[in-house]
């Protein structure tokens, strides 16, 4: 993590502080600062990490989001983002979730890491990911955004922590040799209604290479994907949005299925 | 409607097939058509295909989606039947042989016993299934610019042109069909993707319904017929010169290559 931290970094992940503090949205550091840069947008983000860590918090993964070629498009941008899993982001598989954690959530059925190899880049392929993976699991990200109505740009999700609330995994783990990622059927419910379907090749066309991307990636900041980290590695559908009271499910292909509830307020 | 109408209507669509060219849409001369009138149409053009020497292959659904059912506001799939001459065999197709074709990623299921009644059920149907196999349906409206209503589409025999098979054919009871991934893609890459529950929240919940619509006509699915499912993908277009394949999970893959 960055010893130094700008001031700009502190002011900005203080603003976006707000909104968890305020439990409302705020106007989009864009907005503030129309010419931040990627860089200084996981600036950042690495601040607010940073604090969170200082307070006790424990970095238990990472995951990779502006996966799909549609979200993509919806942001303008031909690359996906990152963003860091701590410990209390954790949902056990069929728990509840309580609403007032969340701000304005969306639900993404996704295909979750688990490293048994540390994985260092600038090098690694899409092959050594699935050579460093212990197992594969069935994962539903709860993503949200501290960014009043979702009215991010790329600058403002990355800072954002790209947009990562909660996650849950679920199933069983599966050898990654044991199947093939790329065309591994989800169906995503809500309330027991078939939301949207996806595949494996959903993500960058590949799971695997999603990570790939993120251990290239975090070799600029100097920072190395551990054994054991957790890696939610992009939604295989559209995000769907979350109300009080309902209930999520997705069925992966070979690797079963996940759940979580929230709470009807 | 009386039957000279029907019969007139059906001959209509049928020569624009033939001389693979795009027509004015039936609902515009007749705004008032229904669902019921509608498949009228499409018996007589079935009849008229029969007395022309072709074949059934069998039934298949459309509309199948629900973002295609939403679109054309209705809460039951479609369906058409399949001719012995639309099936190609080998890697290639014409484009000139069509109008304005699109292509779907779907699975057929291929019928060992007959499927009769108004409650057929995901069970029976999965019991009567001998074998499924991954296909490429191309769908290629009569109508200008693929432009219909329900009553229009359904009379034009649900857009029926053209279907490639697989070439793997496996018992359906190894598989979880609505969790099998699909990916369509157009030289190498990704146009659209899907799980088998994109369809009707699996696929052989669409033979079941099949079953059941032509059970309140008084017919049913035979054995031996081989049935599409509907899309696991939306309908994409494609160009001459394009490579089009699908890549079902654990049942195969179809490919072909589009001539002029």
């Amino acid at each position: 993590m960055h010893d130094l931290i700008s001031e700009k970094a502190a002011r900005f992940s203080a603003h976006l502080e707000q909104a968890e503090l305020m439990g409302q949205g705020v106007e989009p550091l864009t907005s503030l600062d129309p010419q931040i840069t990627i860089k200084e947008a996981y600036e950042v983000q690495l601040a607010t990490i940073q604090k969170k860590l200082d307070t006790g918090r424990r970095v238990v993964g990472k995951k990779i989001g502006l996966t799909s070629i549609a979200m993509q498009k919806l942001l303008g941008v031909d690359q996906p983002d990152y963003g860091h899993l701590l410990d209390d982001m954790v949902v056990g598989n069929g728990e509840t979730i309580s609403f007032s954690r969340l701000l304005q959530p969306k639900v993404e059925g996704e295909i979750a890491f688990v490293l048994k190899r540390d994985l260092i880049g600038p090098n690694v392929s899409a092959l050594d990911v699935i050579l460093a993976t212990d197992f594969v699991l069935p994962a539903l990200e709860i993503v949200d955004s501290r960014v009043k109505d979702w009215q991010i740009k790329l600058q403002d999700t990355i800072a954002d922590n790209a947009s990562s609330g909660l996650f849950v995994l679920g199933g069983k783990p599966v050898k990654p040799t044991d199947i093939d990622l790329t065309q591994i059927g989800m169906v995503l419910y809500r309330n027991g209604e078939i939301m949207n379907t996806g595949v494996g090749a959903a993500a960058l066309g590949n799971p695997a290479a999603c990570v790939a991307w993120l251990a290239n990636k975090l070799f600029e900041f100097g920072i190395i994907l551990r054994a054991g980290e957790v890696i939610l590695s992009g939604a295989l559908s559209a995000a769907v949005n979350a109300e009080p009271g309902d209930h999520f499910s997705a069925r992966l292909a070979h690797l079963g299925e996940v759940s979580v509830h929230f709470n009807p307020v | 409607m009386d039957t000279a109408t029907v019969k007139k209507i059906a001959k209509y669509l049928h020569l624009a097939e033939l001389e693979k060219r795009e027509v004015p849409r039936i609902t515009l001369q007749y705004p008032e058509l229904s669902v019921e009138e509608a498949y009228e149409i499409q018996e007589h053009l079935v009849q008229i295909k029969l007395e022309h020497g072709h074949n059934i292959v069998g039934p298949k659904m459309g509309l199948t989606s629900q973002a295609k059912m939403k679109q054309m506001g209705v809460d039951e799939p479609i369906y058409g039947y399949v001719f012995d001459h639309m099936v190609k065999s080998g890697q290639e197709i014409s484009l000139s042989d069509y109008i304005h074709p699109k292509v779907e990623a779907e699975i057929a299921f291929i019928l060992g016993k007959d499927l009769e009644g108004t409650n057929v059920t995901i069970h029976q149907v999965l019991d009567a299934t001998e074998y499924i196999t991954p296909a490429l349906e191309i769908i290629d409206s009569r109508y200008e610019n693929f432009n219909f209503t329900l009553p229009d589409v359904i009379a034009d025999n649900a857009s029926s042109s053209g279907v490639l098979f697989g070439t793997l054919l496996q018992p359906p009871h190894k598989l979880e069909l609505d969790l099998i991934g699909v990916t369509l893609l157009i030289n190498g890459h990704t146009r659209d993707l899907g799980a088998g529950a994109a369809v009707l929240g699996h696929p052989a919940k669409s033979v079941a319904m099949l079953a059941n619509m032509l059970g309140r006509r008084g017919l049913k699915l035979k054995a031996g017929q081989v049935i599409l499912t509907g899309g696991i993908t939306g309908a994409i277009q494609f160009e001459a010169k394009d490579t089009v394949s699908a890549k079902f999970a654990g049942i195969g893959s179809v490919d072909f290559v589009v001539k002029e």
